[in-house]
Formats: structure tokens, C-alpha cells, sequence
């Protein structure tokens, strides 16, 4: 509803005052004359016809801007039909993710207009007080009005690129909902929830790209397991001691056809790879069962495409479980000299697992303090904590 | 349609090093995009080195400071620039992309406009 609006009103403010307004509309003549059959229809019209009424009275420099915007469209015609509202919500969320906006203003344009969090719930998505994050929307809102960042479907030759900073996006929005940088719950499932719902989106609107079938069922077979993330008492409960009858059956099933449409573009995208890599323990009937080398394999093809360090420490994991832990520490002694891990905590808790396996307690100890030092999640925190303990007979 | 600064920002201790056959290949890309946008481009110039450059500030009581070299300095340094036209920031970029910068890069402004 926004979407349409900000079509035709060729700017954010203006539209989001025009759909409060027809809300306000809304409990004034529904209560008189009933509920229309089209309560959402209803409303975006007459949030439009309101833009529109303010577009009229707009100055003519105003309007130029706003020629731009809607030019290719037919701003009078208000069908209230979804594939209108389809092109609408897709031309926004391009808007909100363009690369001349940082990833952060990205997120928090796309969870305030595209999911509809308040200013409020942004700002705690991003632990952030609410004066600052009305601030930083406010910044960004005027970057996209004064630079004239465009309000459509961009070009056929922009759009991989521009489709994968969207996917970027939304993806930092899962990663960020499924293990949260820092608080007391390991998971905050409200950004978890948003980042399936705009997923399920992308996957309506741009039903043929194989990148959106890749973060889709990324999303869906990592989530398939967040039941069984934690222990009844909140612990961390790591993949080999999850009860994987508790996993959704339902949800790995979705996932592993989303899987074998994604990994048909070739070559794979980077989201495809990573969700190969999920569909491979949702299918592992336990953890002794898994095909390590096949994730291995994975992450090796990942490499080539997306060649970062995060990337390089899972396969080091991947390596040692499968050949054990000396052949792991040998793989993450290769990746320490890289900076963008120094402060990366997985890397410390993966050499201190290693150390523990192989029975060296005092490097092991050293390596788990690192890696307290490093996670501010408090169910990860505990889980540390325990292993630490543990080593002291 | 909108106007746009196209700021380019270069090292200036790699033009001052660059031969006279880098020089005039630099020369002959600038006008390469000169012909291909000429329809966008509404002026440009290039500026001598920040070494020649003089800053003028006025001090708490008013009075005119006058200082030799650039306002900020910067390891890449503004070494001139192109106005262009572009219908919204995407043709803005897709035009900024072709200015040769080899030494640094661009910036895209919008210009701002006055009622």
C-alpha cells in the first residue's frame, strides 16, 4: 500500500502521511457505512487519490522531480489490482537497496518501508535508540530525494548486480535475526521472521532468478532447525546433539526443491552454495551420517565465487571433522594472518573445539578465552563458558 | 532531469610521475568521453595541482586568513571535474563510470536547485 503510494506521490514522506490519512479515514466512515469488501483496496485508493490531490498542488519544481518517478506509469489509474501492487513494492525495494545507500540505510530503509517496522522497531532491530534511527531514516530519505535515486525496476543490464545487493540485504537480515551480534537470546526470530517474509516476496516478484531461490532456501532449510538451536533450559545445543526429528520436515522439503531450481544457473550463486551446504544436514539423518566431503566440496565451489574469509573458516571446520582435528587446526592455522577474522569469534572457538579433541587443554583454555573475549551473545557465551570449565578435571 | 558534479579525485604525485605518452593517453580518453556524452555534459575543466591552490577563511573576529594550498589535505586531491545531465542517479553513475580517473576516482553530487 505505501509501494503504490510512493508511486504515484514520487516521494516517501508524502505517501507515508497519505496512507496515515487514509487510515484515519478509514475509522471515521467505516464505523458509519461499513466495512468496503476491499478493505487494503480501499485504503490504497484513497491514500493515492489523497498523493495525487497533493501532487496537483505541488510547485512545479516539485514536479519535475516527481515526473521522473512516475513517467513510465499511469498514475490516475487506480486499479487496485495486485500485479500493479506486485511492480510496485519490487520498484521499492530496489529503491531502498541501491548501492549508493550504505548496507545499514539499506536494511533499515527496506524494514521500515517494506515490512513496515516502525521507526521504534528499526531502531531496535539495530540497538539503536529511536531519535537516532529517525535521524539516519531521515538522512536517507533525502539522499533518495536530492540524488534523484530512481523509483523502478532498473535496467536489464544493472539488474543482476542490483538484484544482488537486495539479496545482500535481506540476507543480513537473517544472519543478524539468527544469531544475534550481541543480548540474551541466541536468535531474535522477529528479524528472522522478516527476512522469510521479504525472501517470499523477492520470490513472487522476480520468480525466475535462481539468486532469490538460492537466499529463500537458505533461509528456510537454516530455520528449519531453530527449534532445536537450544536446550529446554536455553542452552546451545550444536548440530551433532540437535534432535533432528524436531526439525521441519515440511520446511526442509521447500528448501531442498528450492535448492535444485537455484543450483541449475550456472555457475551457482553464491546463496545457492550456501543453501547446498544446509540442504546437506537437513537431509543427514544425524551428524555421524553427513557427507562432509560433499559440504566440503560446497564450500570449495564457494570459494571460487565468493572468495572471503568467513568462507574459508567454514571449510577449515568442514575439513576437520571429516579428517580429523589436526588436519582442522593445520587448515585454521593457514587463516589467521587474515584481519577481517582477528575479532571474528568463530575463528577462536573452532581452534579451542580442535585443541580440546586432540586433548591440548592449555592451548585449548587459551583459545576459549579468546573467543569469550570476542561474543557478546549470551547463549553463546554460556556454551563457551561450559566447554572452559570442562577442561579442568 | 537533474544535475549532477562529477568531482574527480586523483593522486597527485602519480600525474606529477605519469610520462608523456600516459599524459596524452589520459588526454585522448577525456575527449573519447567528451564525444560519447556530449548530449549529458554541460561543462568541465581540469585544475591545476592544490600546489597553486589558495585558502581563504575568516578567523573568530572577522578578519580574512589567506593560506597557501588546498582546503583539506587529502592523499587524492580534486583535479577536476564534469557537470552532466542525467534523468536520476542511475544515468548520472552509468555516465560519472566512464570518466577516466586512473589514479582515484569520481564523486556524483546532485547539484542543488533553487526555487
Amino acid at each position: 500500500m505505501l509501494a503504490a503510494t510512493i508511486r504515484v506521490a514520487g516521494d516517501i514522506d508524502v505517501a507515508e502521511e497519505c496512507v496515515q490519512e487514509a487510515f484515519s479515514r478509514a475509522l471515521i466512515t467505516w464505523p458509519k457505512l461499513g466495512v468496503p469488501a476491499k478493505p487494503g483496496a480501499w485504503l490504497t485508493t484513497v491514500a493515492r487519490r489523497r498523493a495525487i490531490d497533493i501532487l496537483r498542488r505541488q510547485s512545479a519544481h516539485d514536479r519535475l522531480l516527481t515526473d521522473v518517478v512516475h513517467k513510465d506509469g499511469e498514475p490516475e489509474a487506480i486499479t487496485g489490482g495486485n500485479p500493479l501492487i506486485a511492480d510496485d513494492r519490487l520498484r521499492l525495494i530496489f529503491t531502498c537497496c541501491h548501492p549508493s545507500l550504505s548496507i545499514e540505510t539499506q536494511v533499515a530503509l527496506t524494514l521500515r518501508l517494506l515490512c513496515g517496522l516502525t521507526t521504534a522497531e528499526v531502531a531496535r532491530a539495530f540497538l539503536v535508540s529511536e531519535p537516532t534511527m529517525a535521524a539516519r531514516l531521515t538522512r536517507a530519505k533525502k539522499k533518495i530525494k536530492t540524488s534523484n535515486i530512481p523509483y523502478r525496476v532498473p535496467t536489464q543490464a544493472d539488474l543482476p548486480e542490483r538484484i544482488e545487493a537486495v539479496l545482500a540485504a535481506v540476507h543480513l537480515v537473517f544472519t543478524t535475526g539468527h544469531t544475534a551480534p550481541s543480548g540474551a537470546g541466541l536468535m531474535r526470530r522477529d528479524l528472522v521472521e522478516r527476512s522469510l517474509e521479504l525472501a517470499r516476496m523477492l520470490r513472487v516478484l522476480l520468480a525466475n532468478d535462481a539468486g532469490v531461490a538460492g537466499l529463500l532456501a537458505l533461509i528456510v532449510l537454516t530455520d528449519a532447525r531453530h527449534k532445536t538451536r537450544t536446550g529446554p533450559d536455553g542452552t546451545l545445543l550444536l548440530l551433532s546433539e540437535q534432535d533432528r526429528d524436531q526439525w521441519d520436515a515440511k520446511a526442509i522439503r521447500e528448501g531442498v526443491g528450492l535448492v535444485r531450481e537455484a543450483l541449475r544457473q550456472s555457475p551457482p550463486g553464491r546463496f545457492a552454495l550456501m543453501a547446498a551446504v544446509a540442504a546437506v544436514h537437513a537431509e543427514a539423518s544425524s551428524w555421524e551420517e553427513t557427507d562432509w566431503n560433499q559440504i566440503i566440496a560446497l564450500y570449495d565451489l564457494l570459494l571460487v565465487s565468493w572468495p572471503s574469509p568467513v568462507v574459508a573458516l567454514n571449510r577449515a571446520v568442514a575439513l576437520g571433522i571429516a579428517q580429523g582435528p589436526e588436519v582442522g587446526l593445520e587448515a585454521l592455522a593457514q587463516l589467521a594472518p587474515e584481519s577481517q577474522l582477528s575479532d571474528y569469534n568463530y575463528l577462536a572457538s573452532a581452534r579451542a573445539d580442535f585443541l580440546r579433541q586432540l586433548d591440548r587443554r592449555d592451548e585449548a583454555r587459551v583459545a576459549y578465552l579468546e573467543a569469550l573475549t570476542q561474543c557478546e551473545n549470551e547463549v553463546e557465551r554460556a556454551f563457551l563458558e561450559r566447554r572452559l570449565a570442562e577442561l579442568d578435571p | 532531469m537533474s544535475e549532477y558534479l562529477v568531482l574527480i579525485y586523483e593522486n597527485e604525485a602519480s600525474w606529477a610521475n605519469a610520462d608523456g605518452e600516459t599524459a596524452g593517453k589520459m588526454m585522448a580518453e577525456h575527449e573519447t568521453f567528451g564525444k560519447n556524452n556530449a548530449s549529458k555534459l554541460r561543462g568541465g575543466n581540469a585544475l591545476h595541482p592544490t600546489s597553486s591552490a589558495t585558502s581563504l577563511r575568516r578567523d573568530a573576529s572577522g578578519k580574512l586568513l589567506i593560506t597557501d594550498g588546498a582546503f583539506a589535505e587529502t592523499k587524492e586531491a580534486l583535479g577536476g571535474y564534469y557537470v552532466i545531465e542525467a534523468a536520476d542517479l542511475d544515468e548520472a553513475i552509468a555516465i560519472a563510470g566512464q570518466v577516466p580517473a586512473p589514479f582515484g576516482g569520481v564523486e556524483v553530487r546532485p547539484i542543488r536547485v533553487f526555487d
